[in-house]
């Protein structure tokens, strides 16, 4: 890739307005006797539309610095700005309005309601949603099309992992932030999964960002965030995105 | 259907056993609110509808004879209503194949209509044929428990005559509701009996033949009775008044009033610690509950839903178990007040019932319990919707465990690992451990209360019959007698023993406060009437000075060396000041005392005796008793076999059918709470058990962990349950004195036995229900989810 296509096409991203502005954002976990610092500054900015991965060593902060974002955690210190929205200063109402209308979210930990099915676990965010796709719809997108009325007990690790991504992508959000979306599942499906998030973020211009461990698959993103210990310690751009169907691990 | 409505259901269904106990616990405090109260306002409202439409008279007064035309001067009096004139007389009955002593009071009726005040409400037959001296009408009391009908007959002694009588109808009044023979402690139905008859024929009889010895009137609006009182007083003296008095001295009303007020004391005071202790446990469980979905409010609310909807889902689910609670808990209720207050019925007589549904009674224990449950609700959603969604998601944090101060002193070496756990848990989460006991404690608690009462009216009566009042036979006289009556009596065949006594009636006053009692002449050294100090130890009347009932003392605010003034009743009516010689420690009735000789100089009167109380063979008592009854001047024989038996079947009975329905509501929430309590440790840990199981421990390893946890706490609920349980029983104590009888606070060890036998039997039931389902717990479930 040539130097000026490169540039040309940070250009194009800068040219974009910035969704999420982040300035010296620190995150520190008083646990009494010891401090955690999970974030030690964290300048960034992230455009519309755009598809970042963050990539980093297990506790260096990625999940935090979603969390942040996603607006489920507040700063310890710095701002993060949504749009023309500061998050680190907004009130409860506001951070659940912010949730409720404009993120989707996929927890590293899945957090299914153990007593819905899976179609119900899907509508109980899109009941609430302002445009969102039908529960079937998301999850005949992650390939669950037969799964749909069994309990998370009844489900697979992968599966029950779906089903969240189906949870995040169905209500159609503006940024759309999965943390390890593919942790648990094997190439094939993963790639159905990336597929789908690949779809939303070029069809609907949602702005993804995507943490994982899984290497390769940084190759799909516009950015490349990488963070260590609490601190960005690189950032790439793709000049050239692969297609999801061509990652493989 | 929304899918949060549908969780809720969901969640509803699958905590279903749970929801069911809690369910139970604030169904039983229900129950026991709506029981209680609704028979007290159904109780209350008969009684108010009774005396108004029965035309309960507000003055009573007896005297000697006054001509009718008194009558016209009374009416004169400023603030009286309504007058009528009676005349009344004390019979001996005698009743065809029934041995014991039977005597009654008779009342005039008009000849011509129907009376004025007290009027009768005739449950059987007809009201007296004008002229008919051979008719009587008789209460219903009285009647049932010989089974007269009307055309039944009896006899009279009618001034030295025997008369035959015939039953024409049977009748309840107004001012005999409390059926009780003056001078007598309790209700005997069989052997005291009201009957009324007509004014002529019995004022014949009687020698009263346009005159009355007996007159009630009522107030007219805003009269002040006491002004009525004194002026009737003074207008009647010269005709041998005995002392007018209001409904607060009338001996039915009174007694009435007295044991409706220890209901209302019953009837406030359990319901309100029942719903007291649902109330705390459903908090309790509520907010376990809600700490345990801490994940899932946390993903709620990342979704977007707000603080509001989060809450709201979580109240809608309280709501709903609490609604159930509640329904099954006013349906038992009005069931069980419906048998309650029949089962009254039977002991006051009321011609009626005026039990009803009450809603607002019903609403109010709904409040309660819904305010119950929702702050336990609100405050633990509270606290999960408060820490970041981030946070509250996450897998809770491996907890710190600390070696415990008891594995610090050196036990460690003698106890396995899983023991080490179970303490180390109890000890990381203190308050939540003592708040499981303390549930468990207050269940244990009012098992104790609803129980003790049995074993301490026991101990009462005891007591009282035993070490008091240890005659056979008390024998009172029409008027007051010589001591050659004594002798008399000592001779009858069976006789072992005999002690006069003399009784005269009084108003003790001191500052403000009267109190209508009668002072009881003792002799000193005396074996069958004893005065018990506050140690129960006997001891002689001395000298001088008066003794007063600890409670008259309360009643009267007196202590031992203030001057009393003593308003004789009798005779010419002497008016004295007397000092309080001492106290006397007495659980049933209400007297003063005085050395025998002591107060017949106080009377300025010679040996007078009022009575004679008699040791007695058992055998020679029917004997004994039939020559009584022929004697003359005899006016009330009590049999203290008789008495006894009168008071467990009266008094003592509702009683004890009342605190037995409490004690079975206590059992019931005893389980709940102690299933509860399982319930929920084995919800919040069986992840890590599960966890365990699969690292290779054993069911019987696991189910020891949390069992052996749940025994800990029963069994450290349990004393601290027996505290609390003395505790209440001492304030019920306090409360329930009445004028009738004070119940010891004497609680047997039978008692907590019992109350931690059920306390231990729920706890072993729980476990093993807890046990059936640690055998089967699914582990690869519970690992393959959260929460
Ligand atoms: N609630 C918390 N309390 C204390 N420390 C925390 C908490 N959450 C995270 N940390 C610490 O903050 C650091 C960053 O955590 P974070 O979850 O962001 O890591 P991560 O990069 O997502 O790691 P992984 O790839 O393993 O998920 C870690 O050292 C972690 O131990
Ligand atoms: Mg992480």
């Amino acid at each position: 890739m040539s130097e000026d296509k490169k540039r040309a096409s940070n250009q194009a991203l800068q040219g974009n307005e910035a969704v999420f502005c982040v300035k010296g954002l620190t995150k520190v976990y008083d646990m009494g006797e010891v401090k955690v610092h999970a974030l030690r500054g964290i300048d960034l900015d992230l455009f519309q539309g755009e598809l970042v991965v963050l990539l980093g060593a297990s506790g260096s902060g990625k999940s935090t610095l979603l969390n942040i974002l996603g607006g489920l955690d507040t700063a310890t210190e710095g701002c993060v700005v949504y749009k023309d929205c500061d998050l680190t200063r907004a009130n409860d109402s506001t951070l659940t309005q912010y949730r409720r209308y404009h993120i989707g979210f996929v927890f590293q930990f899945y957090n299914l309601i153990p007593s819905l099915t899976a179609r119900e676990n899907v509508a109980i965010v899109t009941e609430i949603a302002r445009n969102p796709m039908k529960p079937e719809e998301a999850l005949s997108l992650v390939g669950l099309d037969d799964r749909m009325d069994h309990f998370p007990a009844q489900l697979s690790g992968g599966e029950q992992q779906r089903v969240a991504i189906a949870r995040a992508i169905a209500k159609n959000p503006e940024v759309l932030l999965c943390d390890e979306p593919t942790g648990s599942l094997d190439s094939m499906t993963g790639i159905v999964v990336l597929e789908a998030l690949e779809k939303i973020n070029r069809d609907l211009g949602t702005t993804t960002i995507v943490i994982t461990h899984n290497a390769p698959i940084a190759d799909m993103a516009d950015r490349v965030i990488c963070l260590a210990d609490g601190l960005i310690a690189d950032v790439r751009s793709n000049a050239h995105k692969k297609p999801a169907c061509e990652i493989k691990w | 259907m929304r899918a949060l409505n549908r969780k809720l259901l969901r969640d509803l269904y699958a905590m279903k056993g749970q929801a069911f106990a809690i369910a139970l616990v604030i169904a039983s405090g229900v129950a026991v609110f709506v029981m209680s109260i609704t028979t007290l306002n159904a109780l209350r409202q008969t009684r108010a509808d009774f005396y108004k439409q029965y035309f309960f008279a507000d003055v009573f007064l007896s005297l000697k004879r006054a001509p009718e035309g008194l009558r016209l001067r009374i009416k004169e009096i400023p603030g009286v209503d309504m007058v009528e004139t009676r005349v009344a007389a004390a019979v001996n009955l005698t009743i065809k194949d029934y041995s014991g002593p039977v005597t009654g009071q008779l009342f005039s009726v008009p000849d011509i209509g129907k009376p004025l005040l007290n009027k009768l409400y005739l449950r059987q037959g007809r009201m007296i044929e004008a002229g008919r001296d051979d008719e009587v009408i008789v209460s219903e009391a009285f009647a049932r428990s010989h089974g007269f009908m009307p055309g039944s007959k009896l006899s009279a002694v009618i001034n030295g005559r025997r008369k035959n009588l015939t039953i024409v109808g049977i009748g309840l009044s107004p001012e005999h509701v409390y059926q009780i023979a003056p001078g007598s402690l309790f209700p005997d139905f069989e052997r005291y009996g009201i009957l009324w008859m007509g004014r002529k024929p019995l004022g014949t009889a009687y020698n009263m033949e346009g005159a009355f010895n007996n007159v009630t009137l009522t107030l007219s609006p805003g009269a002040q009775i006491e002004d009525v009182i004194e002026r009737l007083d003074k207008l009647i003296e010269p005709y041998g008044g005995l002392g007018a008095y209001g409904r607060k001295d009338q001996l039915s009303n009174r007694y009435l009033y007295e044991e409706f007020r220890q209901l209302a004391n019953t009837a406030t005071i359990f319901p309100i610690i029942f719903l007291g202790v649902a109330a705390f446990l459903l908090n309790l469980v509520v907010s376990r509950l809600i700490n345990m979905q801490r994940g899932q409010i946390a993903a709620l609310k990342a979704f977007g839903y707000n603080n509001y909807a989060v809450g709201l889902h979580y109240l809608k689910l309280i709501i709903l178990i609490i609604l159930l609670g509640v329904a099954g808990g006013v349906l038992s209720g009005v069931w069980f007040g419906r048998g309650l207050s029949e089962m009254y019925m039977d002991y006051y007589r009321f011609p009626f019932l005026r039990y009803e549904f009450q809603p607002g009674v019903a609403a109010i224990a709904a409040l309660i319990s819904i305010a119950a449950g929702i702050t336990g609700a609100l405050y633990s959603v509270q606290r999960g919707v408060r820490i970041p969604p981030a946070e509250a998601m996450r897998p809770e944090p491996p907890a710190t465990y600390r070696e415990t101060w008891i594995e610090h002193i050196g036990l460690k070496r003698i106890m396995s690992q899983p023991s080490r756990m179970i303490i180390r848990h109890i000890e990381r989460k203190p308050v939540k451990a003592f708040l499981s006991t303390i549930g468990i404690a207050f269940a244990c608690a009012i098992m104790i209360v609803g129980c003790f009462f049995q074993e301490a009216i026991d101990f009462m009566v005891d007591v009282h019959f035993r070490l008091s009042q240890r005659e056979d036979l008390a024998v009172t006289f029409v008027e007051p007698a010589s001591k050659r009556a004594l002798f008399e009596l000592q001779s009858l065949p069976g006789v072992e023993y005999g002690e006069a006594f003399r009784s005269v009636p009084v108003r003790l006053r001191y500052q403000h406060r009267t109190y209508r009692t009668a002072i009881m002449g003792v002799k000193p050294g005396g074996d069958l009437q004893r005065l018990l100090n506050s140690r129960l130890k006997p001891f002689d009347p001395p000298r001088e000075g008066i003794l007063l009932t600890d409670y008259l003392g309360d009643i009267l605010g007196v202590r031992v060396g203030d001057k009393l003034s003593v308003e004789v009743l009798e005779g010419n009516r002497p008016v004295r000041m007397v000092s309080v010689a001492g106290m006397v420690s007495q659980c049933i009735g209400v007297s003063a005392y005085m050395n025998i000789e002591a107060l017949n100089n106080l009377m300025r009167e010679g040996n007078a005796i009022s009575g004679v109380y008699l040791a007695a063979d058992p055998d020679y008592h029917p004997e004994i008793l039939s020559r009584l009854n022929e004697m003359p001047r005899i006016a009330g024989i009590v049999e203290r076999r008789n008495a006894v038996k009168n008071f467990y079947e009266t008094i003592s009975e509702q009683l004890i059918v009342y605190t037995s329905f409490m004690a079975m509501f206590a059992a019931t929430i005893a389980f709940g709470v102690v299933y509860n309590s399982a319930r929920i440790a084995l919800s919040e840990r069986s992840r890590e058990l599960a966890s365990m199981r699969v690292l290779g421990l054993t069911r019987g390893e696991i189910s020891y962990i949390l069992l052996g946890e749940l025994a800990v706490l029963t069994l450290a609920a349990i004393p601290l349950g027996c505290l609390i349980g003395y505790i209440l029983c001492a304030y019920f104590v306090d409360q329930l004195q009445t004028d009738l009888y004070r119940i010891p606070l004497i609680i047997e060890s039978g008692t907590y036995a019992l109350a931690a036998t059920v306390v231990l039997v729920s706890a072993t039931i729980s476990g093993s229900i807890v046990r059936r389902r640690l055998d089967r717990l699914d582990l690869i479930a519970v690992l393959k989810t959260r929460e």
